[in-house]
């Protein structure tokens, strides 16, 4: 250790941003287009889609024809780098709990390959204490975030339509794709048992919205991020844009560290660990921006020790790290019949669902608290990995071509089993507000370190019976819908207490949230109603981290207007020189 | 020709002439070539150094022996045979597609080596000889013991679960295949406008879309 030295860059930043994903892409955007000299720190590699995706890539491209991968766990040509695992950086578990917990290590993050399902958070959303006792209120409302919500619309572009529904707001919306078949048969049956099915709400640009973005031509492939950037990433959408202002400095494979603060308790900027050459270095900032994903940037701010911060920074709540929670998942699906042997024609249409169904019921009479809505899958996708698998469960169950078949077999009548089964597959799955329990936190395992050094979090989370509750009905509703349009039920039909009914291990649905929440009361909550530390004027967190509560939407869009907002803050207080 | 200039053409000929009768659609089309303007690809293109450096490592060695490949080409094409709309899975690069997964993913191996082996050796129980050796009609009759699962015999549960592994595998390496996906019928993966489910489709079902669909959707010029 005797050449141990700290390389600190001499550049004077006004503002240190760790994190290159929805909430930093956004806070990189708004600071340097208001002419802020910003540094983005970036744990992973560069990336464009443009060169880098593996969009219109055909099965038989990959020697694993698309299986998943540790790099890849959603597949060979997925957008995201890393994920459940990454090599080096470990995490680890409580007894008798589980948190799986995924990592991009890329430009953009996550938003590379997620599903871009866009959803505002409704006014109950904000204050669902109020109506049912659980949980905190947020110390904003829908009327505050509403013209950010709005900003985001337009300034990234999403499809859907204004139904008027109370807690699903309207929206600025580009027009949505029509419906598939498999989807029309969905809405058919659902509608006929009083589920509603909308039009899905997604950030892909079926209309031009500017010359920097195409416009859809539907591969559906926006899980492998789109090369003209007709869909939201946060690299090609924000921090390329960003970039262009000549105001912004990446610093890629940058592993954050800690916050570094003075002797007033100011954060100074940020230590890193630059992954190509394995040597510490510092950059500064008059403000430093947490948007390194929920749990990432709990792990920062509890790891940033100090004299004037001896609990971590920005906790003298004790809060930072507690209330971690995901949206629950749960799914079923099958096949349809009266899908089998039918016409080809292309069916890719955007890369998700075309429709959806949001939360239709009060809790009042229900024996869980909060809602979930549904999104849906089916039809006649690329073949991949996996394509035809457990035939043998399912060939015996059907006429096929008029003719009753005897499960599994080989040969040419196996050929023509396969031929007329595709395209006949359906499915669902529910995405539920999970209560964010003060007693569901991530902590510093005090015995293990990553391959930097870095202290890794121990995650200790159960889920609740109000989660399980929750998950039975989305089961028994999803069988009801399937059983409905005549479905033969292949995964999700044997759920019941053994397994949750099929809830999803916390994490899994990769909504992190919670870790760093927001609120009125400093002895209660991590940061102001702006994003901003109560304990550290300068220090922000834009990401996952300081929602109270995440609603049953996804939370990016949410992610984007508050970051947004809090950039926008952090300018005119800047301006103001309280900071 | 070369590939670039073919896939362009693909793309003038069969997309952009519809893109182009919509005035505003100009830049798609541009995009659209733009998009397929990319080099012949390679296995590697779009991959990090970490990726490419566990293909190196999966590639660099075989698994099978030459005897074992021999039964799994054979295998895989009495569960796939060439028929009048294609050829057959070891035509379609199925055996190779075996070899590298069961190194990708090593909880195969096992599987498909002691499967292979018990093939055999009930074969050399019954004729005296490995399995690849038999002539076709004493393959089929052993295939059928092990080929439908609810009236194989009990004690060929072993070779039951290694025909499923092994038809699994086939049926994903033959409609992963470029042969396997012209025969599956697929025609995405290709720049497109999405203008709903054709109308005969949507009368064989008895569905119609809706005017609010009709009106709110993004239709293009739904009849053209």
């Amino acid at each position: 250790m005797a050449d141990y030295q700290i390389k600190e860059e001499p550049k004077q930043y006004d503002a240190v941003i760790i994190g290159s994903g929805a909430g930093g892409g956004m806070a990189a955007y708004v600071l340097a287009n208001a002419g802020l000299k910003v540094c983005l720190l970036e744990a992973g590699a560069m990336y464009d889609p443009a060169t880098d995706s593996a969009q219109l890539k055909n099965p038989w491209e990959s020697p694993r024809r698309g299986a998943s991968t540790k790099f890849r766990p959603f597949g060979d040509f997925d957008g995201c780098y890393w994920g459940w695992e990454i090599d080096g950086e470990p995490y680890t578990q409580a007894e008798g709990t589980s948190w799986d917990w995924w990592r991009a290590r890329m430009l953009g993050g996550r938003t590379n390959h997620w599903g871009r399902i866009s959803l505002r958070f409704g006014p109950k959303d904000f204050k669902h204490r109020s109506i049912d006792g659980l949980g905190e209120d947020w110390p904003i409302g829908y009327e505050d975030v509403k013209p950010y919500y709005d900003k985001v619309d337009r300034l990234i572009g999403v499809f859907g339509t204004n139904e008027g529904l109370e807690n699903e707001p309207d929206g600025i919306f580009l027009p949505p794709p029509l419906p598939r078949l498999h989807e029309l048969k969905i809405k058919k049956a659902a509608q006929g048992i009083g589920i509603p099915v909308i039009p899905s709400r997604l950030s892909i640009l079926t209309k031009k919205i500017n010359d920097e973005r195409g416009q859809c031509f539907y591969c559906a492939q926006c899980g492998r991020s789109c090369k003209v950037y007709a869909d939201f990433s946060s690299g090609s959408c924000l921090v390329k844009p960003a970039v262009a202002t000549g105001n912004v400095d990446v610093i890629p494979n940058a592993m954050a560290r800690e916050v570094v603060t003075d002797s007033e308790g100011l954060a100074t900027g940020v230590s890193y660990v630059n992954k190509d050459d394995m040597l510490d270095y510092q950059v500064n900032g008059r403000v430093v921006i947490l948007a390194a994903s929920a749990c990432e940037s709990a792990r920062l701010l509890l790891n940033s020790v100090s004299r004037r911060h001896p609990n971590g920074l920005a906790n003298s709540s004790d809060v930072v790290g507690k209330y971690l929670h995901d949206s629950t998942g749960a799914s079923v699906s099958g096949v349809l019949p009266e899908l089998m042997g039918r016409k080809r024609y292309n069916e890719d249409g955007v890369g998700g669902m075309h429709v959806y169904t949001p939360w239709w019921l009060d809790n009042k009479k229900l024996d869980f608290p909060r809602g979930y809505h549904i999104e849906y899958w089916g039809g006649m996708q690329q073949p991949a990995y996996g394509f035809g698998w457990g035939v043998e469960n399912l060939n015996g169950k059907l006429q096929v071509n008029g003719k009753t078949k005897e499960a599994g077999g080989y040969g040419k009548s196996l050929k023509e089993d396969y031929r007329f089964m595709y395209g006949a597959s359906v499915g669902m799955a529910g995405r539920g507000e999970a209560i964010a329990f003060e007693s569901n936190y991530c902590e510093i395992d005090p015995n293990v370190v990553d391959k930097y050094g870095i202290p890794v979090l121990r995650f200790n989370v159960k889920y609740s019976d109000y989660e399980i509750n929750q998950a039975k009905h989305m089961n028994q509703t999803f069988k009801e819908i399937l059983h409905e349009m005549g479905a033969i039920i292949t995964s999700g039909g044997d759920a019941g207490p053994h397994n949750n009914w099929g809830l999803q291990n916390p994490g899994k649905i990769i909504h992190e949230a919670g870790t760093v929440r927001m609120g009125n009361d400093p002895k209660k909550s991590a940061l102001n109603k702006w994003s901003q530390a109560h304990d550290c004027k300068n220090l922000f967190c834009v990401d996952g981290g300081q929602f109270v509560s995440q609603g049953d939407k996804n939370i990016t869009w949410t992610i984007m207007a508050l970051s947004m907002r809090a950039s926008e803050y952090i300018v005119d207080q800047m301006k103001k020189q309280n900071i | 020709m070369d590939r670039r200039e073919s896939l362009k053409a693909i793309v003038l000929s069969t997309v952009s002439s519809a893109l182009l009768l919509e005035s505003c659609d100009s830049k798609s089309e541009e995009q659209v070539a733009q998009v397929l303007e990319t080099p012949e690809s390679s296995p590697g293109d779009w991959r990090t150094p970490e990726e490419l450096e566990r293909l190196k490592l999966v590639t660099s060695k075989n698994f099978f022996t030459e005897q074992e490949l021999a039964t799994i080409t054979i295998l895989s094409d009495i569960i796939i045979p060439a028929d009048e709309v294609s050829g057959s899975a070891s035509e379609a690069g199925v055996p190779d597609f075996i070899e590298f997964i069961v190194k990708d993913k090593p909880e195969f191996q096992t599987p498909m080596r002691s499967g292979l082996k018990w093939l055999d050796i009930q074969s050399l129980n019954q004729y005296e000889k490995p399995f690849r050796d038999l002539n076709e009609g004493q393959q089929l009759e052993m295939v059928d013991a092990i080929a439908y699962p609810e009236r194989a015999a009990p004690e060929m549960k072993k070779g039951v679960a290694f025909f499923s592994l092994m038809r699994n595998l086939t049926a994903t390496g033959f409609f992963t295949s470029e042969m396997g996906v012209n025969d599956i019928g697929y025609v995405g993966n290709r720049p497109n406008q999405w203008k709903g489910v054709p109308e005969e489709v949507l009368r064989q079902h008895n569905l119609v879309y809706t005017e609010k669909e009709l009106r709110e959707c993004v239709t293009f010029d739904r009849n053209a």
